[in-house]
């Protein structure tokens, strides 16, 4: 990471509240992140080591805006999200798709708050 | 021959004959046998050395006449097809079909056609037999036909559609197929046998009675010890059979199948050697009189014997092919035992069953006339050896006993421990008592040895060593026991086949299913508690896309909660989540529910106003109703809230569940609706809305046999009948189409929804995960006998319980779209974003048609 990333990533903003997440699914939400607007995913795993993940929304290979959508498993013990429509799967920890290395997503830092859902953007 | 015939090999195959140096080889015949000697030529790799031509006299490419009388339930000439044209074309082999051999000439070494002549080198006359018609006066009026080939049947079913009663004569073996065939083409039939009793040539008397008792209990009349002398016109029906005694029977249709005799015109003119009884002689290489030719299968005698079966004729090709490059592998006879289920009747026959061929024979019989079993073993005079054996009623005895008979195993103590009934169950001779030189397979020859061997080589599933072997190809007799083998094999070496369903559960779809519902267990996290993986940081694992929406499934099966409900929301597939379809661009299609395709003015209206208003693209489904696309997310609920108001529910276009019923118009409208197919297709289709199964479930129901609504190609098809509806099961559309199969006839309403329900909750049960019922059917061990006995027979004894578990499923039906609007916490679920009420600007639309679509 770049040093205005971390110093950005201080920056803590709130996003939404618990309660629109789904446990163990994903829904959707704007920032004004970086490079401009984006969409991001949002995924809740509560109980487990992390809870929180972000990712992109937008699905590179489909070139739609539908990761939130997607099923929520791990392989191996890593968390992943599958694409709605062709079905490949995307590291929450990292946004790497797991079948084909050259395809990776952003991801963002995100984190409870009391019941305020905080990302970095 | 006339001089304006031409040469078919110049004619047909310009360049080979010019610069062909390889001998010509002509096969005459493509049947059974002919082509599985073409096989046996293309696997010794003898294609490439002759030059090899096969004439053909039927339209058809070699099929599986062994199961013919599927033709009748739903098979096609298709999938009775033994191999493909692209098959003969690969390998260079020239297939002439529709082309009859007229005549041999011997001298010239050529064969003659209608369209030419083909000079050879060798010849194999692979031309099998036709069914003999007595000569009674009268046998070639309209409405007397044989069995034999699909052009035959073809020819009854047409004759059968505009007739009421059908006699068949003769009832051996294929006699009795003939009639169940007749049965099953709704035609009221009766069986007339020359001989005292049925089957003569595989039971003896009392066998043979109870098989009479068996048969016309499924309503099949039996005239044993009936000669006609003549048919003339009938009275009532088209026909009338007068007999010797002057007494009379009429039918509409006769079938002739009274007994085989080969094909051995050819063989006859050009001089060969033939039987006194009929048969182009051959001897141990297949070789007849003239040494040039060959001749294989049922139009071969060997040793004074036709054998009317295939496993002989497969062994013959077998023979003949090594002959032709030069082996000396020989057929040396070949063994008769035959195991049959005829009518749902079985019938068993092993060896010397009539203990005519070997003096000082001893017998043991049993006789049941209560349970309506026969069973008699033929035993060597010091009981050491089994000489033969036959069975009725009940074959689940064959296996073992065929194992003592062929390999020639030394008997219990006490051999009629095989047959009499006891408390202690019969000592059953497991495959690890067999020998590997033991035959599983008499079709295609293979051994227990030959199926270890397999396994060795890496075959690891049952349908691999069925492709390396060959194995249970034939005529599917020793499917059973060659599964019995692969298990054992399997065990022996301590192999266990993954059949977990997905790295989060060492469990197939069938267990977990079990385990949900023994357990009671109703959530996806207490099941992966209970018998998942667990993580790392002592969670229990995620699942994934693999197991996640079969476990949704299988817990809306068994308790069917709605599917919305916080606990089973993560668990389904995006499309049962949102409760539609998403599309390419990422909005959703909506297609409400339009029962059997009745859809009333207003309705229609309805659909026109909420598509306008929402921008949607509207189509015409093949399911019969209307899908609307291209709705956005946040859009659904208010699209439905006007749906639902306007009296649609959801029509679970999403879901691995029931799609749609089609129907046909029907007896309210049709001039030949015999019933009121629209208010059938909506009573299943109400019914079984809602059902969450491993696959998707497609109904259609038609009002007479012309078939409109195409129930033929649906997972469940009902046809009507003047006396109810006969149902259909296990066929599709789609990638794989198949045939659905009949699998009760003339049932009536209650009867029928009765055997629905048992059938489809059986499959909910049992089947793999998008499993449809096609493959999960052609996987069932059993295949549609064990369907049928625990559907209609309740063999398993679970009919009841199948049911109340539908009725469950039935009384708890909600529609998921009212259920959602009703509840704030589920439509937040369609927020595009949750922080946000912008619709998505990078769904962009153009206009096509009139209508919009993604650009
Ligand atoms: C809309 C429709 C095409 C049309 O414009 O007519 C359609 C559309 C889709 N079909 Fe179909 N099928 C439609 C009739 C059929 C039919 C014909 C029929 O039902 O009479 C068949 C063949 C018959 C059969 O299934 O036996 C058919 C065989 C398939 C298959 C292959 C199934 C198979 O076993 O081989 C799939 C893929 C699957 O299910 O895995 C499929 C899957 C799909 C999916 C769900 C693909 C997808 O995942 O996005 C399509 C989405 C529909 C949507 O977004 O609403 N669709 N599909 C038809 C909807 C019927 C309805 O009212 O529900
Ligand atoms: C309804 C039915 C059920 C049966 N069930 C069983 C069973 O359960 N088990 C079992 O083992 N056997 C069964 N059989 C018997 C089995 O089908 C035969 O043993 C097998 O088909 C014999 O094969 P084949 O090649 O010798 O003869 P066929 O399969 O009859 O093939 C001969 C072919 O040669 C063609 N032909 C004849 N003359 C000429 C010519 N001059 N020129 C070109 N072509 C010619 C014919 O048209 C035909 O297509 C059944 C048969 C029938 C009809
Ligand atoms: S299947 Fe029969 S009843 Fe139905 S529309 Fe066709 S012809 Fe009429
Ligand atoms: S015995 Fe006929 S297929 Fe095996």
């Amino acid at each position: 990471m770049t040093a205005s990333s971390i110093s950005r990533s201080l920056d803590w903003i709130p996003l939404c509240q618990r309660s629109d997440l789904v446990p163990f699914s994903g829904v959707a939400a704007w920032i004004d992140s970086a490079e401009g607007p984006a969409q991001v995913a949002l995924f809740y795993l509560p109980g487990h080591s992390q809870e929180l993940f972000a990712i992109d929304h937008h699905d590179p290979i489909a070139k739609a805006n539908v990761l939130a959508r997607g099923i929520v498993g791990d392989i191996q013990g890593e968390p992943v999200v599958a694409s709605p429509l062709y079905k490949q799967h995307f590291r929450l920890k990292d946004g790497r798709c797991v079948e084909d290395d050259s395809v990776s997503l952003r991801i963002w830092a995100v984190a409870f708050d009391q019941d305020r859902v905080m990302i970095a953007p | 021959m006339s001089s304006t015939k031409h040469n078919l090999a110049a004619h047909n195959a310009p360049d080979s004959d010019a610069t062909d140096t390889r001998p010509t080889l002509v096969v005459v015949g493509n049947g059974m046998v002919g082509h599985h000697l073409v096989e046996q030529l293309v696997e010794r790799d003898q294609h490439r050395r002759y030059r090899i031509v096969v004439f053909g006299e039927e339209r058809h490419l070699a099929y599986d006449r062994v199961h013919l009388s599927e033709y009748f339930s739903g098979r096609d000439a298709q999938s009775l097809a033994l191999s493909t044209a692209d098959y003969y074309a690969e390998h260079g082999i020239e297939l002439k079909l529709h082309q009859a051999v007229t005549a041999i000439d011997r001298d010239a070494r050529r064969v003659h056609t209608d369209a030419g002549y083909l000079d050879f080198d060798r010849l194999v006359l692979a031309t099998g037999s036709f069914p003999f018609v007595p000569p009674i006066p009268g046998n070639d009026r309209e409405g007397c036909l044989v069995y034999r080939t699909l052009d035959d049947l073809d020819a009854i079913r047409a004759a059968a559609a505009t007739a009421n009663t059908g006699v068949v004569v003769g009832g051996g073996l294929l006699g009795l197929e003939a009639a169940n065939a007749l049965r099953g083409l709704d035609l009221d039939t009766a069986v007339v046998e020359f001989a005292p009793r049925l089957m003569p040539m595989q039971v003896d008397e009392q066998g043979g009675e109870l098989l009479k008792e068996k048969i016309e209990g499924l309503g099949v009349q039996v005239l044993t010890e009936r000669a006609t002398r003549e048919i003339v016109p009938g009275e009532a029906s088209r026909l009338r059979m007068v007999f010797q005694d002057d007494k009379v029977l009429e039918t509409d249709l006769i079938v002739f199948s009274a007994g085989i005799r080969p094909r051995d015109e050819l063989a006859r003119e050009c001089g060969l050697e033939i039987g006194e009884r009929g048969g182009v002689v051959i001897d141990d290489h297949c070789l007849t009189s003239d040494p040039a030719i060959l001749a294989v299968g049922e139009v071969a005698l060997y040793n004074n014997s036709i054998f009317g079966l295939v496993a002989p004729g497969y062994q013959m090709a077998k023979a003949a092919a090594d002959t032709l490059c030069g082996g000396d592998s020989t057929f040396t006879g070949a063994d008769m035992s035959t195991k049959l289920k005829l009518m749902g009747v079985d019938v068993g026959a092993i060896g010397d069953a009539h203990a005519n061929r070997h003096p000082g024979a001893k017998q043991y019989r049993y006789f049941d006339q209560i349970q309506q079993v026969y069973r008699k073993l033929v035993v060597s005079g010091d009981g050491k050896r089994l000489l033969g054996a036959m069975l009725v009623g009940d074959n689940s005895a064959y296996d073992s006993l065929m194992q003592y008979y062929a390999n020639g195993l030394d008997l219990p103590a006490d051999p009629a421990s095989l047959i009499v009934p006891s408390s202690e169950p019969a000592p059953t001779l497991g495959p690890d008592a067999l020998p590997d030189s033991a035959t599983i397979c008499s079709c295609h020859n293979v051994t227990k040895g030959a199926i270890s061997a397999a396994i060795d080589a890496g075959c690891e599933d049952l349908g691999a060593v069925k492709g390396t072997t060959k194995a249970s190809t034939g005529c599917g007799g020793c499917a059973a026991l060659l599964k019995n083998v692969f298990d054992h094999e399997l065990a022996a070496r301590g192999m266990e086949v993954d059949t977990s369903l997905c790295e989060h559960f060492a469990h197939t779809r069938q267990q977990l299913f079990d385990i949900v519902r023994v357990e009671g267990i109703k959530t996806f996290s207490e099941l992966m508690t209970r018998h998942g993986t667990i993580l790392d940081d002592g969670a229990p694992s995620l699942g994934c896309d693999v197991c996640k929406p079969a476990v949704a499934s299988i817990l809306a099966s068994c308790f069917n909660e709605p599917i919305t409900d916080a606990a089973h929301i993560p668990l389904q597939d995006t499309n049962d989540t949102f409760m539609a379809n998403m599309q390419k661009n990422g909005t959703f299609s909506v297609v409400p529910r339009i029962a059997g395709g009745e859809i009333t003015p207003d309705k229609l209206i309805v659909l026109g106003q909420v598509g306008k208003k929402y921008g949607l693209y509207t189509k015409i489904t093949g399911g019969q109703r209307i899908d609307l696309f291209g709705a956005r997310l946040e859009d659904l609920p208010a699209i439905w809230e006007e749906l639902i108001d306007a009296g649609f529910e959801t029509g679970h276009a999403y879901g691995k569940s029931l799609r749609t019923v089609k129907s046909c118009v029907g007896s309210s409208w049709c001039r030949y609706g015999v019933q009121d197919s629209v208010g059938m297709a909506l009573r299943l289709e109400h019914r079984y809305k809602g059902l969450r199964s491993p696959h998707k479930l497609k109904f259609a129901v038609s009002g007479c046999t012309r078939e409109c609504a195409e129930a033929q190609s649906k997972d469940i098809g009902v046809i009507a009948t003047e006396h109810g509806w006969n149902l259909y099961v296990c066929g599709n559309g789609g990638m794989r189409p198949r045939h659905a199969e009949l699998f009760a006839t003339d049932l009536d309403d209650q009867a029928l929804i009765q055997a629905i329900d048992r059938l489809l909750m059986f499959y909910v049960r049992t089947a793999d995960r998008l499993q449809r019922t096609s493959v999960w059917r052609e996987n069932l061990e059993g295949g549609l006998d064990y369907l049928k006995a625990v559907v209609l027979d309740d063999s398993l004894g679970i009919g009841e319980e199948l049911e109340r578990q539908m009725q469950h499923v039935i009384d708890t039906y909600e529609c998921e779209w009212a259920g959602a609007l009703a509840d704030p916490d589920k439509l937040k679920r369609f927020r595009s974003y949750v922080n946000d009420s912008r619709p998505d600007p990078d769904i962009i639309v153009t206009e096509e048609r009139g209508q919009l679509r993604p650009a």
